[in-house]
């Protein structure tokens, strides 16, 4: 599988474009972080490890590094299932600082 | 070999040879013996292909479209209502460049119902970015579909191969047969640069903004333009091959004719009898036959048109509120052409009617009478 | 933090689905398509018909998913995942799973005549409705899935939804094809299970899932797992599996039914219905839950 590209494409000429219309470049230049106008943020004191916040994040922008989960704010859209569903209640929604 | 064949069948021998691997289908008068004999050959292995029993003419061509997505060389037939079900996907299957190829049998639409040859149904779709073959014969509507597919592919552009209800599609004549491996020589198989696979997944036909829809559809006509020089490239590869041309149009008599007849299908064919039979009465008539109506053919229709001295142009269609739909092409190919011909259009044969010779003598007298057209529309064996 | 504790997930980690992508805030179809991409893997080909996934996957020329899409007419979800898996084994690709991926418009509605020749066929093909129980993408008008009560802007408060909601797994199993499963995004582990039980199964499997909309439920974007837990919990949306059309296996039994009033108190779309009305709602579900569990 080839890798794609991550950057925003842009066409200055038809002749560059493919002949069909088909994607070549993943959403990831898409940093819908800036939609978020609430934050996670996980005491991770208190973390259970139970994988659940990961588990229900529609973006996905839950990782797991070492054991824990790490939000990543470039994406996060602050929907705030993950605070809702964490059964340690240690993810609190803060307001977003911009 | 020579087998004495229906035109339907000379549609499904087309796409047996050129080796269609995906064909779904729906049954519509008068189509049906193009996807029985199909299926026929599927079932007792004549042809390695997927027959597709879909239950309605918009998922045939929706799943034509994805096969050939997916890599396989995929073929359908339909006519009519059918046709107009596809609408919509006529346009997905050129603007997602899948060259499918689809047999039209031209029947009129309803209401009310009629299963009768006229050419509204194909030219309602002239639009839609497929090329459009018109047949006069079963040996041609056989060779088109091999033709469609190698210059459809060549371009990825779809094409439609078209042959009048009944006076062709259920018509018997002699044909020729080519040996299949003479065709796999002229038509190799069908191996897309991109196609739909998890080997190298993209996605096809996603959302696209104004900043990318007009260069694609650029794009499209652009390679439609490419489409004359390649039909003519391929017709002369194919005539080496097999002996017989397949051009853009059919020239009968052009020469030195005072009245160039321009036809289309089975009246085509008339057509030739009707100078030959005008002729032996010292009339200097000539056909033109139109083959190829998508990519229209400009170039050589300005060539021959510019030359005669009158056009009569037989439309088997119209476009209410406007006239005929080859008079209008005609008429637009030869606009700015220096000694361009007066072009008179005869409206005719509108749902099966029939067209025989004595109609174009009819249209000749006309036309040879006047010196120019007084109305844009004569009506030729209306009832009024 | 426990440090001794190891975490264990409950679902296979390969993702392929990437963020950047745009789907609202708390979008249950996303999950949805996470999920069942995890249980599928990569060998898989996607036929999406215009649904919110039209555009939650990317513009041209992006895509946020490893697998290949092909973006298909309205009502074509079932034709064209019929066609690609004609062209695969034509070309000779036996392996890769084809999916249909359609929301409840695409399915319920405009695409039912293709899916139930498809089915009727047993093409081989996963059909997948994700359901949100409305023209979400067009911006929420009601579909045959929209629920009786339920406010859309084409079922204005006055005039409310009072017809309920279509039964499409009664219809394909009518279609007797080998394998039916209802599923829910507040369920991943149940829907991954079953949707590789389905991948090892030839023919025409069908999933309903369900899918929160925070944006046309007028629910909060944090309450969509909460929604859809909820819905299985009170057998408004119970989970179960339809084998051959005729074995009926309830995936989660439920000693103890939530009142459906918990559920639809949650949503602003339901928020001009009286007691009565919620009465009724829960009869409706009391009836068809009696339903399932005689025929199982």
């Amino acid at each position: 599988m080839k890798e794609k590209k991550a950057k925003r494409i842009v066409y200055r000429s038809e002749r560059e474009m493919p002949l069909m219309v088909i994607s070549v470049g993943s959403q990831t230049h898409n940093l819908t972080g800036a939609w978020r106008n609430i934050r996670p943020e996980i005491d991770l004191e208190k973390c259970l490890k139970c994988g659940i916040c990961w588990k229900f994040c529609p973006e996905p922008a839950i990782e797991i590094v070492d054991e824990r989960p790490v939000v990543d704010y470039d994406y996060c859209k602050g929907c705030g299932i993950c605070a809702e569903e964490c059964p340690a209640k240690c993810i609190v929604m803060a307001e977003e600082r911009k | 070999m020579k087998k004495v064949i229906m035109g339907n069948h000379a549609l499904s021998y087309g796409a047996m040879l050129s080796r269609a691997q995906v064909i779904p289908a729906y049954p519509i008068t008068p189509q049906t013996q193009v996807v029985e004999l199909l299926s026929e050959m599927c079932a007792s292995k004549t042809l390695d292909a997927k027959f597709i029993k879909v239950e309605s003419e918009h998922s045939a061509m929706a799943s034509c479209i994805s096969a050939s997505a997916a890599g396989a060389r995929t073929f359908t037939a339909t006519s009519a209502q059918g046709l107009a079900l596809m609408h919509e996907m006529l346009h997905w299957a050129s603007g997602g460049r899948h060259p499918v190829v689809l047999g039209n049998i031209n029947r009129a639409m309803a209401p009310g119902w009629s299963i009768w040859t006229d050419q509204n149904d194909s030219l309602s779709e002239r639009d839609t970015g497929w090329m459009q073959f018109y047949c006069s014969s079963n040996q041609e509507v056989l060779d088109s579909v091999i033709q469609a597919y190698k210059v459809g592919e060549a371009l990825m552009i779809p094409a439609m191969v078209i042959l009048d209800a009944f006076a062709l599609s259920h018509t018997y004549e002699v044909v020729e047969i080519p040996e299949q491996d003479k065709v796999d020589a002229f038509l190799p198989p069908f191996k897309p640069e991109i196609r739909l696979t998890p080997d190298d997944p993209h996605a096809f036909g996603g959302l696209t903004g104004p900043e990318h829809y007009f260069e694609l559809r650029y794009k499209l006509q652009k390679d439609m333009e490419k489409a004359p020089a390649l039909i003519e490239g391929t017709g002369l590869e194919f005539e080496r091959l097999f002996g017989r041309r397949l051009g853009l149009v059919d020239e009968y008599k052009c020469g030195d004719a005072d009245l160039l007849f321009v036809s289309s299908g089975t009246a085509g064919y008339t057509a030739n009898v009707a100078v030959d039979l005008l002729r032996d009465e010292g009339i200097k008539a000539g056909n033109l036959r139109m083959r190829v109506v998508r990519p229209f053919p400009f170039e050589t229709v300005r060539r021959i048109l510019g030359k005669a001295k009158k056009a009569a142009v037989v439309d088997r269609n119209i476009s209410y509120g406007h006239h005929g739909i080859f008079y209008q092409e005609v008429k637009s190919a030869l606009y700015g052409v220096k000694k361009a011909p007066p072009v008179f259009g005869y409206i005719t044969g509108l749902g099966g009617r029939d067209i025989t010779p004595d109609t174009f003598k009819e249209i000749a007298a006309h036309a040879l009478a006047k010196d120019g057209p007084d109305e844009e529309i004569v009506w030729i064996g209306v009832k009024r | 933090m426990k440090k001794d504790k190891k975490m264990t997930l409950t679902l296979p980690a390969e993702e392929l689905m990437s963020p950047g992508h745009l789907a609202c805030q708390g979008c249950g179809a996303t999950l949805a398509m996470r999920y069942m991409l995890k249980a599928l893997g990569q060998r898989t080909v996607l036929c999406i018909p215009a649904c919110c996934w039209a555009v939650i996957d990317g513009p041209y020329p992006y895509s946020c998913l490893d697998a290949p899409i092909y973006h298909c007419a309205f009502e074509t979800a079932a034709s064209t995942a019929t066609g690609v898996k004609a062209g695969l084994e034509m070309t000779g690709d036996t392996e890769t799973t084809v999916v249909a991926w359609a929301g409840d418009g695409g399915t319920f509605d405009i695409g039912i005549q293709a899916l139930s020749g498809a089915a009727e066929r047993n093409d081989d093909i996963i059909y997948v409705c994700y359901d949100n129980e409305a023209y979400m993408n067009t911006g929420i008008q009601r579909s045959s899935a929209t629920p009786y009560g339920a406010w859309t802007t084409t079922t204005p408060v006055k005039h409310f939804k009072d017809r309920p909601k279509k039964d499409i797994v009664a219809i394909m199993a009518a279609h007797r094809i080998p394998y039916i499963a209802t599923a829910s995004v507040s369920h991943p582990e149940d829907f991954v299970k079953k949707m590789k039980k389905a991948k090892a199964i030839k023919g025409t499997r069908f999933f309903h899932v369900f899918a929160p909309c925070p944006t046309g439920w007028k629910s909060r974007p944090d309450d969509s797992v909460k929604l859809a837990r909820l819905a299985v919990q009170n057998a408004y949306f119970p989970l179960f599996e339809i084998e051959d059309g005729e074995k009926v296996t309830i995936n989660l039994k439920l000693k103890e039914k939530k009142p459906v009033a918990d559920y639809i108190r949650l949503q602003g779309r339901f928020r001009h219905l009286s007691e009565a009305h919620i009465a009724a709602i829960q009869d409706e579900v009391d009836a068809r839950w009696a339903r399932l569990l005689k025929s199982c």
